[in-house]
């Protein structure tokens, strides 16, 4: 992921973005555990991981994009670019997943969940690497 | 990529997923209701139908027959009890012990809450008198105070039977009593750990040696986990005397309100079926309850169509499912059933059901919010169901949501309780014999 671009996130918001790098692979861990045992608290647990994603990726979001906004007006912003964008594909995904999640007992999950939970783990984990791979030079 | 322009076009999509329309030419009621395919979007389709006042306003009744609120401004009226002397007995209060398990239950509580009466849980049963018979109550008392969400209630050989949402009890009555002070006797514990479903209803045998309480699911479709279904979705035989009980029907997800048909001496309930399988689907019905049937829940519905949000499940169980009789609508929420006896209203009215529907939540064009008659002929359903009372729902707001209904044959009147204008309302002939010409609603409620 050597994208051109000074970015390096304020301590933090890169604190705020560990919350859905560790959240979203959790619950797709807890998403592959209740497929394997249909034991019901699983999905309760993958449905609030989810949510906890959802609420701190939500806000580091926006952080993120006012972080954007102020790097593109001095160009240079493939890399910021490129880490909204996975992190809001990821949150979007997750959104949909939670409504997923909210059916009851097999329909919370089944593939098309599980298939969801896949990308926003991936998107998630793409983004945290963008985000925290940058050079070591103060924006914020 | 814009996040807000994504974000925008997932709600649209999401809004999209909120399911396709009910289809008006689907036959919803009646002993073959269509079971068409299910619907599960992402969103269920919540259509809360806000509280409005009545004013000076009543609910419909057909042609020859005069609607009264006996009273008003009670806390939370559910099932009602007409005692030997005329007297009613109105249970007052809102039960309910279930834990909120996912992000899913904390919203849809606060969203289910909009629709409901903001007025606290009465936890009482109120004594009302109308010894004139003008329609109003003259009389009313705090009969018994301080229960835990009373729902069922039942007169046996000088005992007046309460279910309280965790047990079963006997209380001594003597003719004319308007209080009890005299403390409970626990005939049975009623199954109460988590009560998801709370509502015991209750109702005695023909004969008063048995008490049948029916007792709802602790989930909509076991996605708590079956391990706190245990004696949930089930009809208990309780032996007056003793406090022995037997389960004589399971899967019946929640078993609302118990009567007893007066031609045959056989027990029937009024049952709620499962939602989030689309607007017209699963049909609430009225069945008899038949000595050791299995009615499905959670793994089937409508006798043997799969759930397949059921996992495990269990072909063994379902094999022997149970078809219910009657089917009343999809999502109408029936929570009162009451025979017409001894001749019942006369006419059209004469033997059947009177059958009290609070309303739907889970589909877009409201279903219920009425009470219906089902003819029955030889102790069977015997034709499409009509509307007796209607207008609780004007205009897309609610003004009342029928619970229980009582038919009183000394009286000749019907009771209906109304949980969200907290009324009782009496319906009454305005002639001795009153046999109105009704057109039949060709059930699409």
């Amino acid at each position: 992921m050597l994208l051109p671009g000074a970015y390096r996130p304020h301590p933090l918001h890169a604190l705020m973005l560990a919350f859905p790098v560790a959240l979203f692979p959790a619950q797709l861990v807890a998403d592959i555990t209740y497929l394997n045992t249909a034991e019901l608290q699983w999905t309760n647990f993958a449905a609030w991981l989810n949510a906890g994603a959802l609420v701190m990726g939500g806000l580091v979001g926006v952080w993120a994009v006012v972080d954007l906004v102020r790097i593109s007006r001095r160009g240079g912003a493939r890399r910021p670019l490129a880490y909204v964008s996975a992190l809001a594909l990821a949150w979007v995904i997750g959104l949909v997943n939670a409504f997923k999640h909210s059916q009851d007992a097999w329909s919370s999950v089944g593939a098309f969940g599980l298939i969801l939970s896949i990308l926003s783990a991936v998107l998630v984990l793409i983004a945290g690497w963008i985000a925290w791979s940058g050079r070591p030079q103060e924006i914020v | 990529m814009n996040r807000f322009s994504l974000a925008a076009s997932t709600l649209a999509l999401a809004l999209a997923a909120c399911g396709s329309p009910s289809d008006p030419n689907l036959n919803e009621v009646g002993p073959r209701p269509a079971i068409p395919e299910r619907n599960q979007t992402l969103i269920p389709p919540m259509k809360i139908s806000l509280p409005a006042a009545w004013g000076n306003e009543t609910p419909t009744v057909p042609a020859g027959f005069a609607i009264t609120p006996l009273a008003t401004d009670l806390r939370i009226p559910r099932q009602m009890l007409v005692l030997p002397n005329g007297d009613i007995l109105v249970a007052e209060g809102r039960g309910g012990g279930a834990p909120p398990l996912r992000p899913k239950d904390v919203i849809a509580g606060v969203i289910k809450k909009r629709g409901n009466t903001q007025v606290d849980s009465g936890n009482r049963i109120t004594l009302l008198r109308d010894a004139d018979g003008d329609g109003r109550a003259e009389v009313r008392e705090i009969f018994i105070a301080d229960l835990n969400a009373p729902y069922g209630l039942a007169f046996v050989d000088g005992s007046i039977y309460v279910a309280a949402q965790d047990a079963l009890l006997r209380f001594p009555y003597q003719d004319g009593q308007t209080r009890i002070t005299a403390p409970a006797e626990e005939v049975t514990k009623l199954p109460s750990r988590l009560n998801h479903h709370w509502t015991k209803a209750l109702t005695a045998s023909a004969d008063g040696t048995k008490l049948y309480v029916g007792i709802g699911s602790n989930s909509n479709v076991g996605e708590r986990g079956m391990a706190v279904e245990e004696e949930r979705a089930v009809v208990w035989e309780i032996d007056r005397l003793t406090g022995a009980r037997r389960t004589i029907a399971s899967g019946i997800r929640n078993p609302t309100a118990l009567a007893i048909e007066p031609t045959s001496n056989l027990l029937w309930s009024v049952v709620n079926e499962r939602d989030e399988l689309g607007p017209q689907l699963v049909p609430d019905y009225l069945t008899q309850v038949r000595d050791g049937a299995f009615y499905g829940w959670p793994y089937s519905y409508w006798g043997k169509t799969l759930d397949p949000r059921v996992k495990p499940q269990k072909p063994e169980l379902v094999a022997r499912a149970v078809t219910p009789d009657y089917a009343l609508g999809n999502h109408v929420a029936a929570l009162g059933l009451s025979f017409a006896r001894d001749g019942g209203f006369g006419g059209r009215f004469t033997d059947g059901a009177f059958v009290g529907m609070h309303g739907s939540w889970n589909r877009q064009d409201p279903s219920g919010f009425k009470v219906a008659w089902v003819p029955f002929s030889g102790g069977r359903p015997s034709g499409p169901p009509v509307d007796f009372a209607t207008g609780f729902l004007k205009d897309g707001k609610a003004r009342g949501r029928p619970v229980g209904v009582v038919f009183d044959p000394t009286r000749r009147i019907l009771l209906v309780a109304d949980d969200l204008s907290n009324t009782v309302w009496r319906i009454a002939p305005t002639t001795a014999a009153a046999t109105p010409a009704l057109s039949v609603d060709n059930t699409r409620p």
